[in-house]
């Protein structure tokens, strides 16, 4: 089942001799527990795609689709984007983006508190969560009181608290070392095929190349056909069992 | 989980100086209002105790409070044989300046109607009222005087009796009670000592009469009947006890209201200034957490209630800060200040609206942030 697709997308900003095609005819579908990359040049239309599927902005024209529902078409939005964005996307960045006066465990409850979960239940599936990603010990750290990788994954930890079909990622080992970077494309692989969670990560990592299920390349806003991966990465040993 | 809350406890040390610095701003504001209401009962003070229905004063004024007024001494027992007064009292009042124990006090001097009034409804809590046609003089404790002590006036020596409390005048200069005759003598005394220093020819005679006769109303009888009855009398005009406390009110009191309303305006003003400062600050702040709140799919409504949500905090706390300083400060102010409930009520309902209002333009701002800010690295 396919848990996001775009169709025919296009945007351009500007007008004139300022006219940048972002997105040019970009059809893009990712199944569910797919772990999909996106890789480009700077400049490449990586980004605008992201948003646009990520529901941030609208396109020109085309259409999405999420976990088999057509959200937008003809760039106009046929739902409340942001009670889509609540429930149905993850999103993790290039930092993790940690709230800095939250601890760990309230950054993952500020998911639950949007979607207007309180209380004690919230707080155990944060708590569950945390645990799910190796951090229990770490629940009641600040954000400066964690490591890079820690943090991405306490920022991973938040984008999958409402459970969505879709977790999008804008360069989320960028920022991280070869180590690090590898564990964080491990979670992702072990949540999409754990959860049925698609992934769909936008990188320049080419370390990070073989944790992914498909390849899609872009270039001046066009997307070239997906390139299926071959042998996937297995999961080391210091991550906790689901 | 209170987002707004968990922001103030990241940053409580600036958010409780805040408070404090805009809770003085406060207390100014209500100390304002406290003063305006403490010279109105100041003012009325002598109104109201005089214990009087009518005022009876020189004709074309509006009576001692307003401007000069002179009646005849005779008109006190006129008034008196008019049907239905239960009894009529010469009124007079002046202020002066005299040296004691090596200081200059400053006190204005009412005249008593003796032997009827002694002082009795003035309200003292200490000593007793006037026992003796001469010599003796009531005073508010404010002036600092002792009971038994001697005070000199013009040229004669008068015995604290008694002393009370809120005996002020409109000016707020503290009250003496002696008898009409003693005063009348004090205030010829003063004059021709006055006129002695001028050359021959100049200066005001002695006064004649009474500012005014305060008349009280028999028991079971109508006041407006009484007024009535007074209105052949050619010579004076009749005011009410409600008429005289209006011209006191209107003339200095009303300027001071608006200044005092002016200098309040002002006041909110930049409190709302404050608040509207603090708060957008904090918003600009956290651009990067609103932003991420708003890719998150976070409702409107969560955003502006946390923004809404800390302005209140903010605004209620310096409202603590100006209810706790009213309640140590005040006391010591030179003047009165009457903090009374509805004060109260008012200035945590315009903390309250300052706060909403201060936080129009932060809100503005959070809505205007965009959620792909977050994207920007």
């Amino acid at each position: 089942m396919l848990a996001l697709r775009g169709e025919r997308l296009d945007k351009t900003y500007g007008a004139g001799d300022n006219r940048v095609v972002a997105l040019s005819d970009v059809t893009l579908g990712v199944e569910a527990g797919e772990v999909a990359a996106l890789l480009g040049p700077s400049g490449s239309g990586k980004s605008t795609l992201l948003t646009t599927l990520g529901l941030l902005q609208l396109p020109d024209r085309g259409s999405v689709w999420l976990a088999g529902r057509e959200v937008v078409v003809g760039g106009r939005a046929l739902a409340d984007l942001s009670a889509l964005r609540r429930s149905q996307i993850g999103f993790v960045f290039q930092k993790a983006n940690l709230v800095p006066f939250l601890s760990a465990l309230e950054n993952v409850m500020v998911a639950f508190e949007i979607n207007g979960q309180r209380g004690r239940v919230a707080r155990r599936h944060a708590l569950d969560l945390l645990g799910y990603l190796g951090l229990a010990d770490r629940a009641d750290h600040r954000p400066d009181e964690l490591s890079g990788g820690q943090q991405q994954r306490v920022a991973i930890a938040r984008a999958l608290a409402m459970s969505p079909p879709l977790v999008l990622a804008d360069e989320p080992t960028a920022a991280l070392d070869g180590a690090r970077s590898r564990d964080v494309m491990l979670l992702f692989r072990r949540i999409a095929h754990e959860r049925g969670t698609a992934v769909v990560v936008v990188t320049h990592d080419h370390r990070v190349l073989d944790a992914f299920d498909t390849v899609h390349e872009m270039e001046d806003g066009v997307l070239a056909p997906p390139r299926a991966q071959g042998r996937p990465l297995t999961t080391p040993a210091h991550l906790p069992p689901p | 989980m209170n987002l707004a809350y968990l922001d103030l406890r990241h940053q409580l040390r600036r958010f409780v100086a805040t408070a404090f610095g805009l809770g003085l701003l406060f207390a100014i504001v209500l100390a304002m209002g406290g003063i305006y209401r403490g010279m109105v009962e100041d003012a009325v003070v002598l109104v109201e105790r005089s214990g009087a229905d009518l005022w009876l004063v020189q004709r074309g004024t509006r009576g001692p409070f307003a401007e000069r007024s002179t009646v005849p001494a005779v008109l006190e027992d006129r008034a008196r044989a008019v049907a239905g007064v239960a009894w009529a009292h010469p009124f007079s009042s002046f202020t002066l300046e005299p040296e004691h124990a090596g200081r200059s006090l400053r006190l204005t001097l009412v005249g008593l109607g003796w032997p009827d009034d002694r002082g009795a409804s003035i309200g003292v809590t200490r000593g007793r009222a006037l026992e003796r046609s001469r010599g003796e003089i009531v005073v508010d404790a404010s002036l600092g005087l002792a009971l038994g002590e001697t005070l000199t006036l013009g040229d004669d020596p008068y015995r604290v009796v008694g002393l009370g409390a809120g005996l002020v005048a409109s000016g707020g200069d503290p009250l003496g009670f002696v008898t009409h005759a003693d005063l009348e003598r004090i205030q010829s005394y003063l004059a021709a000592d006055a006129r002695r220093a001028l050359p021959p020819g100049d200066g005001d005679a002695a006064p004649s009469g009474p500012q005014a006769i305060l008349v009280r109303v028999a028991p079971g009888t109508s006041v407006a009947a009484v007024r009535g009855r007074f209105a052949s009398f050619t010579d004076v005009d009749v005011y009410s006890q409600s008429d005289e406390r209006s011209f006191l009110l209107e003339g200095v009191v009303d300027k001071a209201r608006r200044q005092i309303g002016l200098f309040r305006g002002l006041l909110a003003l930049v409190s709302g200034i404050v608040v509207s400062l603090v708060v957008f600050n904090m918003t600009v702040a956290k651009t990067r957490e609103i932003a991420l709140l708003k890719l998150m799919g976070a409702r409107t409504r969560l955003i502006v209630s946390m923004i809404v949500q800390q302005a209140l905090l903010l605004s209620v706390l310096a409202y603590g800060v100006a209810f706790a300083a009213s309640q140590v400060a005040f006391g010591l102010f030179p003047r009165r200040v009457v903090v009374g409930p509805e004060e109260l009520a008012g200035v945590f309902v315009l903390a309250v609206g300052i706060a909403l209002v201060a936080s129009l333009a932060a809100v503005r701002r959070a809505l205007q942030i965009p959620p792909t800010t977050i994207l920007a690295g």
